[in-house]
């Protein structure tokens, strides 16, 4: 496979992961908007930011921070490279780019996904936000199914490399800020604004039913970060986000017939990840421990690039 | 006579560059007056080079280079034994018509001011009288730029300034010729006429006369090269014959330094 | 015009009956209802679009990508005229290919004084750069496409030879597959010549003009400019029908005067590139010192032997509209006869009685710019104003070198189906050869352009011009033959089931 082909195909995954993970962090962060008090909402729209790493792009728009300012910002901002938009369209150039690799399917909804903001987008009140928002998904969905019907060959493995290195970044981030963010004063630990915030998190990654399935005591937050950590169960938990890097990359290995530093450091990753236990990390620092995860994952991404000879 | 070049061209990059492909043209031919008695092409890194020939009949070499480099140095040396021509070219390789170089190029193309110019400084001449009325009349209305002559500068342009390099003389040359209906082209190569180090090769031009052949005329100097000038390439414009045309795969600026010192003994 | 134009079906006498072979397709025409014939195309032109087999330049939104109308209504080309056609063909291709090998070479043709020699030396589509290079087995014009009109059963004319990049090939094929679809019964009636095998006959063709020593299967790739050309579908469609890469000028790295493509398993040479892009984004070193596009060093591969470019750069001299009017003298020059497939009568308005002649006629004539970078480059005598005609009287006399004139042509009509239902409308035709080191072959179809607009003579795509299939019918006697076996045998079953 051509590495031009190639890098497309990797990075189609990861923008159509990335629009797919913020299009249910603005769901989530709407839900707990409406939910809490004036101020905690400005908090909730404030941690959506931080999590996309936005916090200074968004100040430098200029706009106000509000429901309305931050929701164009991250769905719609043509200005933004972060924004759903600007995301969708990365993903269906690179997908044009490979068009004949994709099947009709695939091609289609991602270009339907791109067609959404080409209609609707004008006006964004919650509803519409909402609307547009159900859409991404609906869209994202159908792409991943699509791609799960597509032929199990380098394809197919190298989009899946993509959806699964920017699924832990996406993953590691949203669990790290909220666990420094400080909650709203006068609230307290476990009151209603904390567990809202927790279950903002569990929403953004689908899990609030996974969560009831797997712990039977009810929301607390050592449970919320054991499910994002380290069941493989759960498929945008970090532990089943790295355990499909290294299933992408075997397979790879497996069809080129050569590996690299990229296998040798997903794998090594997988297995320390294995030998940890949530309550040691949140021990140790919660904080240390994902960043330097989000530093091992940029890691890895340069090491793909340079195996499979992204650039020149 | 003997003629010894020393030509080195040094790129310096700000970043380090993957790869470098590079088509050189540094390596003169014999002719009847010109044997080239020794050369050599030597670069500073892990190269390969491949000889070849231009459609144009030029000896060009491709210059193949691995990164990471963050220099480039191309060392070309040797000695050339000429001999006194009258101008007049003999035994060069010669692929192509002379119609071909009635041709313009987008930096050759005389307009009306300088077309106009040249009908002036020509008329009631022969075609041969009108190319040495030309190179005469091109060194007497610019005085010398010793500097580095401007990427891309149009005949046009040049003719609207007070002073030209070498190689906008030349141009300016061609131009005027070909829009006399003269075949016209242009030459780089070494001479040894103008004072101590230069910041690039030397360029002249050719004219076509029916009956006569190719003859030189170098409006730098006022004459018709003989046993001074070294040729190597020719074509329709000073970018057609450049020394050195390249292509990197990296990022970063490139800082260029060539050194030219030609002796004759 | 027009009123008195042969039809390709009917004949040339109107509605009294038509040509006898082709009665059948008269009755199949009377006996499906309009409507039925517009679900059909509608549903063709519904596939298109999903097919993405979109022109114009691509731009922002889907909606700005448009498809080329179908027309359903085939056109046929009976199996003794496509022989004499074909016969045309090969001659005009062969000398195309024997024109460019002397040009560059040895340029007897000059020497010889058949052509002015200032005609093709000043011309800029005569690259020096490429002059002295052999391309492997001296194949230049791989890949042709002839555009002729049709005055009568027989008459055919060139209205423009195409041997750099000629494009359309996929809309041959696409509208094959919609034909069979959508009228199989068609193929019951009729024994058409299938043109499905063209992307097998492409590849065999580019491997046979690998360069020697590359072993029994030789690298083959679509190199294009990317997918934001209007031609990318086909490319792209191309590339995967013959099943090898498709690649653009960053995918490609030349070393030591060989071209590889870059992998994630490294570096793969190339023997062979059926290239997309035009002469001047080729190789930046040699073509446009001023382009960072362009692989560089590939001019180097090639004049070294060591890679086969397809079409060989530097064939525009060949189908320049200079050279054009010169083409039975090229013809005659070197197949050694008189071309059987004429030109269409052009005035060369650099002679002073042809000058003479166009500025006596110019109301009957059009009246064309031979460099055509003048913008404005075309009169229309018949329906020109007469201050558009004193306009051109004054350019003809000020640069006749910069033109040629041409009678206007009854173009042939073939049924089509428009909103009022099944009426004649004007065609043209592009039929493709492909050159390897064994010959010529035609590929028996092509594509076909209609003017949808009645009376108009325009089939541009841009400007209201769609697209046919082209039937090729083969000989009674061939049964069964290689060309007819895949498309033949699915037709029938589908035929017959449906009888």
């Amino acid at each position: 496979m051509l590495s031009r082909t190639a890098a497309s195909l990797y990075w189609l995954g990861r923008y159509v992961e990335r629009a797919d993970f913020i299009a249910r962090l603005v769901e989530a962060t709407l839900r707990l908007d409406v939910l809490s008090p004036r101020s905690a909402g400005e908090d909730a729209w404030r941690s959506a930011l931080a999590v996309t790493d936005t916090e200074d792009g968004f100040a430098a728009s200029g706009a106000v921070l509000a429901r309305e300012s931050v929701a164009r910002f991250l769905l719609s901002d043509s200005a933004h490279p972060g924004s759903i938009l600007r995301c969708l369209a990365m993903a269906r150039d690179n997908a044009r780019a490979v068009r004949t690799a994709l099947t009709r399917e695939a091609w289609q909804a991602i270009n339907g996904a791109w067609l959404i903001f080409d209609q609707q987008v004008r006006r964004l009140d919650s509803n519409t936000t909402l609307a547009v928002v159900e859409a991404v998904k609906a869209e994202t969905r159908g792409f991943e199914g699509a791609v799960h019907r597509m032929l199990r060959n380098q394809t197919t493995l190298f989009i899946r490399l993509g959806q699964a290195v920017e699924r832990t970044d996406n993953t590691a981030r949203l669990l790290d800020v909220k666990y420094h963010i400080l909650l709203p004063e006068g609230e307290r630990v476990g009151g209603t604004v904390d567990r809202d915030q927790w279950t903002t998190i569990l929403q953004t990654v689908s899990a609030v039913t996974a969560y009831r399935w797997l712990y039977s005591d009810g929301l607390n937050p050592a449970n919320v970060i054991d499910l994002l950590l380290s069941r493989a169960e759960l498929p945008r938990s970090l532990a089943a986000s790295m355990e499909e890097t290294v299933i992408a990359l075997t397979g790879l290995a497996k069809s080129s017939g050569t590996q690299g530093a990229a296998d040798r450091m997903a794998r090594n990753r997988q297995a320390r990840a294995a030998r940890t236990r949530t309550g040691d990390v949140i021990a140790a620092g919660l904080h240390q421990h994902l960043q330097a995860l989000i530093v091992e994952n940029a890691q890895l991404h340069d090491a793909i690039g340079r195996q499979f000879k992204f650039h020149h | 006579m003997r003629l010894s070049i020393d030509h080195r061209t040094t790129y310096r990059f700000t970043k380090p560059q993957g790869r470098i492909v590079q088509l050189l043209r540094v390596t003169p031919g014999n002719t009847h007056d010109q044997t080239v008695a020794e050369w050599h092409i030597s670069v500073d890194c892990d190269a390969r080079l491949r000889e070849h020939r231009d459609g144009f009949g030029n000896r060009t070499t491709m210059l193949y280079a691995e990164g990471p480099l963050d220099r480039l140095e191309i060392a070309v040396s040797g000695e050339v034994v000429t001999s006194h021509s009258d101008g007049v070219l003999h035994g060069t390789f010669e692929p192509l018509p002379p119609a071909v170089f009635l041709r313009s190029t987008p930096v050759t193309d005389a307009g009306e001011v300088l077309a106009g110019f040249a009908h002036r400084m020509t008329e009631g001449h022969s075609p041969l009288g009108a190319l040495h009325a030309l190179n005469r009349a091109l060194h007497e209305r610019f005085a010398l730029d010793k500097g580095r002559p401007e990427p891309g500068l149009t005949v046009d342009d040049a003719f609207a300034r007070d002073t030209a390099t070498p190689r906008d003389l030349a141009q300016m040359f061609v131009a005027c010729a070909r829009s006399l209906d003269i075949p016209a082209r242009y030459v780089t190569g070494y001479c040894d006429l103008q004072d101590g180090r230069r910041p690039t090769p030397h360029g002249w031009a050719d004219g076509w006369v029916e009956g006569i052949g190719w003859i030189g005329f170098d409006p730098t100097l006022a004459l018709s090269p003989e046993e001074h000038h070294v040729r190597i390439a020719v074509a329709l414009d000073a970018a057609g014959c450049a020394p050195v045309a390249g292509s990197r795969l990296g990022e970063g600026e490139e800082c260029l330094d060539v050194e030219v010192r030609v002796s004759g003994q | 015009m027009g009123t008195q134009a042969f039809d390709e079906i009917m004949g040339a006498g109107g509605q009294d009956g038509a040509r006898p072979e082709l009665a059948d397709l008269c009755r199949w025409l009377d006996e499906t209802p309009p409507d039925e014939l517009r679900r059909r195309q509608h549903s063709a032109e519904t596939t298109f679009r999903q097919l993405g087999i979109t022109f114009a330049v691509y731009g922002e939104s889907e909606a700005s990508e448009r498809i080329i109308p179908f027309d359903i209504v085939p056109r046929i080309f009976l199996a003794d005229e496509w022989e004499r056609l074909s016969a045309g063909l090969i001659q005009r291709v062969e000398a195309i290919n024997a024109f460019l090998v002397d040009i560059y070479g040895e340029r007897r043709i000059l020497k010889e004084g058949v052509l002015p020699a200032d005609l093709i030396l000043g011309n800029p589509q005569f690259r020096p750069e490429v002059a002295g290079i052999r391309p492997p087995h001296d194949v230049w014009a791989h890949i042709c496409g002839i555009d002729l009109v049709r005055t009568g059963p027989d008459e055919f004319f060139v209205l423009e030879d195409n041997a750099r990049t000629p494009s359309g090939v996929s809309y041959m094929l696409e509208n094959r597959e919609a034909m069979v679809r959508l009228c199989p019964e068609l193929f019951a009636k009729f024994r058409v010549a299938a043109v499905d095998s063209y992307p097998d006959m492409l590849l065999e063709t580019m491997k046979s003009v690998a360069p020697r020593g590359c072993g029994q299967n030789p690298n083959c790739v679509v190199l294009t400019p990317g997918h934001y050309n209007s031609a990318y579908y086909e490319h792209s469609f191309l590339a995967d029908s013959m099943g090898i890469e498709l690649v653009e000028a960053a995918d490609l790295v030349v070393d030591d005067d060989v071209v590889f493509m870059r992998t994630i398993a490294g570096r793969v040479k190339v023997d062979v590139i059926y290239r997309r892009v035009d002469d001047d984004f080729l190789d930046p070193l040699v073509f446009r010192p001023d382009s960072m596009l362009g692989v560089p060093g590939l001019i180097a591969a090639y004049a070294a032997g060591n890679v086969a470019i397809l079409n060989a750069p530097g064939n525009g001299i060949a189908d320049d509209k200079a050279i054009y009017s010169y083409m039975p003298e090229i013809v005659k020059f070197y197949s050694g006869g008189a071309p059987t497939l004429p030109n269409v009568e052009t005035y060369r308005c650099r002679e002073p009685d042809a000058l003479r002649y166009v500025l006596d006629h110019l109301d009957e004539l059009v009246v064309k710019l031979v460099d055509g970078s003048g913008g404005y480059g075309m009169l229309v005598g018949p329906t020109a104003s007469r201050a558009e005609i004193e306009r051109f009287r004054a350019a003809l006399i000020a640069e006749p070198h910069r033109y040629i004139a041409q009678p206007t042509l009854a173009l042939s009509t073939v049924p089509t189906l428009v909103e009022q239902g099944v009426a004649p409308r004007h065609v043209d035709f592009r039929p493709f050869l492909l050159t390897g080191s064994r010959g010529v072959q035609v590929v028996p179809g092509g594509l076909t352009r209609v003017a949808l607009r009645e009376g108009s003579l325009v089939v541009n795509s841009s400007q209201g011009g769609g697209t046919k299939d082209s039937f090729v019918l083969l000989p009674e006697h061939a049964r069964g033959g290689g060309m007819t076996q895949a498309m033949g045998g699915m037709t029938q079953t589908i035929g017959g089931g449906l009888a």
